[in-house]
């Protein structure tokens, strides 16, 4: 048997493969850390927000070098028709002080500092690198990774895939029973100039403040959303869409962009925006319904690679639970290092640590929520429904009387061709994994 | 502030391309030749599966995100032989 070259071999530099590089080599581990891009982040997209709070242990008060356009204190929801929008705004001003909430941030900055962490912490960065397979010994444990340089294979006791959604690696190992493009949604956004002050103004909101919009009913007939998201000097516009319904239909996702942009909601605030860069990236969607083995003789899984990213409507967020998944596996890898045991067993703390936190108990207390955010009433039928109740509500027909809200609900359910048990059956859905 | 149409090679060109000259992606125009779905065509993001005038399609790899849409929509086994660039090469996001 060949001997090892490192302890660990990190598959990834995004925030699950930065966590677990810093972890390990903190904890005395001999780490390399392999990027496919020149730098980290560099082949990384998302809507736009993270929530850094698991770093508080990592990097102490991380949000003062911490690589943060806007901090979010504004969050608004809403849901729109052709011709309608219902809207509900949050805002605090506790998210604009520390330790903060949520945070706006560009993610070739943000990986690219949390992978100089784990430099700082002892683990080798090496960019430029792709990996193409796994190295496994006679019994099928992984043993090491081959890359593409010349004599590019790493043989390490532990591997760990952070190599994101399309994840190769776990794909190669079997740990995905199956994959399905259901499971999956893609996420198309445009980087847009504008004036910081404009964006303040627009948004209502000063200093490094910063707003963070969701939309329903901005994606036509393919099941998705829409987002809007401020950086200092720049805004954020897109949508995620589900993979079969988009193949199924003739809009590309770009014109399904452009048509948001023009709905009488969200006109005014992305007007004159020059086009900075348009990017594009898979979101794994589908939480419990699609997540694969994460540990096997050899290597965990974190990260998009194991489908970790909270798709449940009114939560959004991936990247902590990237950071937090990289950051569990660094832990249990120097564990079973330590312990001499690196086998599935010996490797368990892993799982463990994600069934013990939030990793892995959001998803089961949301584990309804992708499903039926992304289903065709909640698409297509609700917003509509919701949006005539609201205009009725509010709409004076003197000499008319006010209706009574049961009546106009009732009427406006029939009226979208919503059933009854349908409606009920949704709302309890929704507050048994929302309550 | 006036908003300008932009076409969609100006939309690409926004976006760093570190182009390999060897492409990354294989696409197999035999099997594509008698597909009629054509998922790829609407779902690629960066509009890279073009419809030729003969029934065919052509494929550039050049200005690929590597997000996988193509191969995840594509219901024809060996029509996308799909890998991640040479290392270095590909995409570049800045403001992403």
């Amino acid at each position: 048997m060949t001997a090892p070259d490192v302890d660990v071999v990190v598959v990834g530099g995004g925030p699950a493969g930065a966590c677990a590089a810093m972890v390990a080599a903190r904890a005395g581990l001999d780490v390399v850390l392999l990027e496919r891009g020149p730098f980290p982040g560099s082949k990384n997209m998302y809507g736009g927000v993270v929530y850094p709070r698991i770093l508080d242990t990592l990097i102490p008060e991380w949000w003062l070098e911490a690589p943060v356009q806007r901090w979010v204190t504004r969050r608004s929801t809403m849901l729109l028709t052709e011709t309608q929008a219902v809207t509900i705004d949050f805002r605090t001003e506790a998210w604009g002080a520390p330790p903060y909430n949520g945070a706006t941030a560009y993610r070739p900055d943000w990986d690219h500092w949390l992978a100089g962490h784990a430099q700082a912490a002892g683990a080798q960065l090496i960019t430029d690198t792709t990996v193409i397979g796994l190295i496994r010994d006679e019994h099928g444990a992984v043993v090491g990774v081959r890359t593409d340089r010349p004599d590019g294979d790493l043989r390490a006791r532990v591997v760990i895939a952070c190599d994101g959604v399309n994840s190769f690696l776990a794909k190669e190992a079997g740990l995905y029973e199956h994959t399905d493009a259901k499971h999956y949604t893609l996420g198309v956004k445009e980087t847009l100039a504008l004036p910081k002050e404009t964006i303040d103004e627009r948004f209502a909101v000063r200093d490094r403040h910063g707003v963070d919009i969701e939309i329903i009913g901005a994606t036509g007939s393919v099941n998705g959303g829409g987002f809007l998201y401020t950086n200092l000097d720049t805004i954020a516009v897109g949508v995620v869409l589900k993979l079969p319904k988009l193949a199924a239909q003739a809009q590309r996702p770009e014109a399904i962009i452009a048509k948001m942009k023009q709905h009488p909601a969200i006109a005014p605030l992305v007007q004159g925006g020059e086009l900075k860069e348009y990017s594009a990236h898979l979101i794994p969607e589908a939480g419990l319904t699609m997540m694969p083995k994460m540990v096997m003789d050899g290597m965990l899984v974190a990260g998009d690679a194991a489908a970790l990213c909270l798709a449940a409507g009114i939560w959004l967020e991936g990247v902590n639970f990237a950071m937090a998944s990289g950051m569990y596996a660094g832990e249990a890898a120097a564990e079973a290092v330590r312990g001499g045991d690196v086998t599935a067993n010996g490797l368990q703390g892993y799982q463990r640590r994600l069934s013990d936190t939030f990793v892995l108990k959001d998803h089961r207390k949301l584990h309804r929520a992708p499903e039926l955010v992304l289903s065709d009433r909640v698409q297509h039928l609700y917003p509509g429904m919701v949006a005539n109740v609201v205009e009725r509500m509010f709409r004076v027909d003197n000499p008319e009387p006010k209706p009574g809200l049961r009546r106009i609900v009732t009427q406006e359910r029939q009226r979208a061709g919503v059933r009854r048990r349908d409606l009920l059956r949704d709302g309890w859905t929704g507050f048994r994994s929302f309550g | 502030m006036t908003d300008r149409t932009i076409s969609f090679q100006e939309r690409m060109d926004t976006a760093e391309f570190r182009v390999h000259p060897q492409a990354h992606i294989v696409v197999d125009g035999a099997v594509c030749a008698d597909c009629s779905t054509r998922e790829c065509v609407t779902a690629c993001p960066a509009n890279l599966f073009i419809p030729t005038s003969d029934g065919g399609l052509v494929f550039n790899y050049e200005q690929c995100f590597e997000c996988g849409t193509c191969y995840m929509v594509c219901n024809r086994e060996g029509a996308i032989s799909w890998n991640y660039p040479e290392g270095g090469y590909g995409v570049v996001f800045r403001r992403t």
